[in-house]
């Protein structure tokens, strides 16, 4: 920021003085230019929120507040209410950042502590490599080998030997909300694990040493030097992941059994904001249908920007800890 | 014949083909302090670094010859370079406390890892670590504050404090004022005489003042090699060889 203004005085200090240098001009359409781009950007998320509101308008103004309270979603009654969708999103989120953020991390850590530098490089190129993947092939995956696999064996399992917890009870489906927590984590793991590899390669040597220095073991320098300095880091990338968590279709669509409904249990399926957007758009012939849709999108729009705002947040906590000088 | 504390026998450092330090022999008495002093690039860290096996963090760099320790040879197979370590500890150039810990917990750090301590135990080591460093009375008020929030020099005292919190034997520094200002500098210095009562010194400077001072034996190293080393008195005065005499003397280079 300072710099910025320090460069544009010195700026109108030199077309004054001297005469005008060539560099001044290439500055000041470069400035305009990213302004330019920078304000699209604003003007077309804003024009999104906007005609995304207008065409919400008739679900909101007929359910109001209900539309996410209750939990009914009748085409043909025309009754439509989010609970449900939003309830499997985000619960479907947190559970597959529950699961993939201490396993990624574990990867990082892997990479940049403890593998040697050349299987640790080739572990992480791998790791970039899945996420490459195409979703809509996770999601093929998801549903011709894991749903099935899930249903023969881990479903029955746990629903014998804990299906008094309502987290396993009902009769295992395979397609549910474990296969879409699962096949969300597998997706999101390979986002967290390179976030937080890059973090922990920004960890100075010096805080290692420090650590190693007093008689810490290499577990004991990852845990008091290590992950305390790249802690705020490894965060921004678990919410990342969440953001991409919440806003995954295809192979979310694929596993997790399209059905809203609420419901603890893992076994039984659900549904997600997207999902139902993706499924029932192009058949919503009425317009309140397609007005609900929209207004499902609205909260999921809503909901991902929450989130990113709080990305930025930790990412700015980030870079004003490091003041203070030691790199 | 002695009361070494550290003994270097022979001892050699290898970065693959990079010939650091060359069979250096040397004595370190038990509580003095030895300077190190020397042309940037020969050795100095190298040598200081293989006393509390920090190389065994870098792949390439190869140590052989014998580093005794109480006459216990630290390369040997039995050793646990992790218990040597906080026996042997040691002090970086640039003070490097931990940014996500507070002035207090960055004080037991060290301590913390090899007992469990209860509350007024800890208490109790922050207390007269800080005193030792001279930095209790600037800081007693706000130990639970970021460690980040000192200044250069305090932060430097407090890396020591956390050094001597964990009651190695020797301390070992590698130029630990070069990025303090003067009057910081001289703090340190006057705890490094304290020290010396309690702890074996080694201490790495590029300051000939600074060796001269706090230092009762010096060792001159050039290129990797140990030229000359004696009682810091003798070598200032009459340094027997003319390498260590222009050194000394800024004639250098
Ligand atoms: N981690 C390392 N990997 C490879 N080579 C190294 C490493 N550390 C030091 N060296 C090499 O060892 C030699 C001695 O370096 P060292 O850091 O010990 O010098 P120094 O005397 O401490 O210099 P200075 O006064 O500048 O700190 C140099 O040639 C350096 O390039
Ligand atoms: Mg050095």
């Amino acid at each position: 920021m300072q710099q910025n203004e320090l460069t544009a005085t010195e700026e109108s200090q030199f077309t004054n003085s001297c005469a005008k240098r060539r560099g001044a001009d290439g500055d000041r359409i470069f400035r305009w230019l990213t302004f330019l781009f920078a304000a699209a950007v604003l003007l077309i998320l804003g024009l999104m929120i906007f005609e995304m509101t207008k065409e919400s308008l008739p679900s909101i103004t007929k359910f109001g507040g209900r539309f996410i309270s209750g939990s009914n979603w009748d085409a043909v009654q025309e009754d439509f209410a989010s609970l449900p969708f939003l309830y499997g999103s985000i619960v479907s989120s947190i559970l597959a950042i529950l699961l993939a953020t201490p396993l990624s991390v574990a990867t990082a850590l892997f990479i940049t502590e403890v593998a040697p530098n050349r299987i640790g490089t080739v572990a992480a190129s791998l790791i970039e490599l899945l996420a490459a993947i195409p979703s809509v092939i996770y999601g093929l995956w998801g549903i011709l080998v894991m749903a099935p696999w899930l249903q023969r064996t881990i479903q029955p399992w746990l629903a014998d030997h804990f299906g008094f917890l309502p987290f396993f009870s009902g009769a295992p489906y395979g397609v549910s909300m474990m296969a879409g927590v699962l096949i969300l984590a597998i997706m999101i793991i390979p986002i967290i694990t390179a976030i937080s590899r890059e973090v922990l390669l920004a960890v100075p040597q010096s805080q290692r040493e420090a650590a190693v220095a007093l008689g810490a073991t290499k577990w004991e320098m990852i845990r008091i030097a290590v992950l305390p300095y790249g802690r705020s880091g490894i965060l921004g990338g678990v919410i990342l992941g969440l953001g991409r968590a919440i806003g995954e279709t295809m192979a979310v669509t694929m596993v997790i059994g399209n059905t809203p409904q609420i419901s603890l249990s893992l076994l039984s399926p659900a549904y997600t904001m997207p999902s139902v957007i993706a499924n029932e758009f192009a058949e919503a012939t009425n317009a309140l249908h397609s007005s609900a849709l929209m207004e499902i999108g609205l909260i999921l729009l809503v909901v991902t920007l929450i989130i990113n705002v709080f990305a930025r947040l930790l990412i700015w906590k980030v870079t004003k800890g490091h003041k203070g000088g030691v790199a | 014949m002695n009361n070494a504390k550290v003994t270097l026998e022979n001892m050699n450092v290898h970065f693959d083909s990079n010939h650091a330090v060359k069979s250096v022999s040397l004595d370190f008495m038990e509580n003095t302090v030895t300077s190190i002093i020397g042309p940037s690039g020969c050795g100095k860290s190298t040598l200081l670094r293989s006393i509390n096996r920090m190389h065994d963090l870098v792949p390439s760099a190869k140590v052989t010859g014998r580093i005794l320790f109480d006459g216990m040879d630290l390369y040997d197979r039995s050793v646990d370079p992790v218990a040597i370590r906080r026996k042997i500890g040691m002090v970086f150039q640039k003070a490097n406390p931990f940014p996500a810990m507070n002035i207090y917990d960055n004080v037991v750090a060290g301590y913390k890892l090899n007992n469990r301590m209860r509350r007024n135990e800890s208490d109790e080591i922050v207390e007269t670590s800080l005193k030792r460093v001279a930095l209790w009375d600037e800081v007693k008020d706000r130990l639970k504050t970021s460690a980040m929030d000192l200044s250069g020099g305090q932060q430097q005292r407090l890396c020591i404090a956390r050094t001597i919190a964990v009651q190695p034997e020797v301390i070992l520094m590698d130029e630990p004022c070069s990025a303090l200002d003067p009057i910081a500098t001289l703090k340190i210095e006057e705890l490094v005489e304290e020290l010396k009562e309690r702890f074996t010194i080694i201490i790495v400077t590029h300051n000939m003042q600074q060796a001269a001072r706090v230092s009762d034996s010096t060792a001159f190293m050039y290129m990797g090699e140990m030229i000359e080393n004696g009682p810091t008195k003798k070598i200032f005065t009459t340094p027997e060889h003319k390498q260590t005499e222009d050194y000394i003397t800024g004639r250098f280079g």
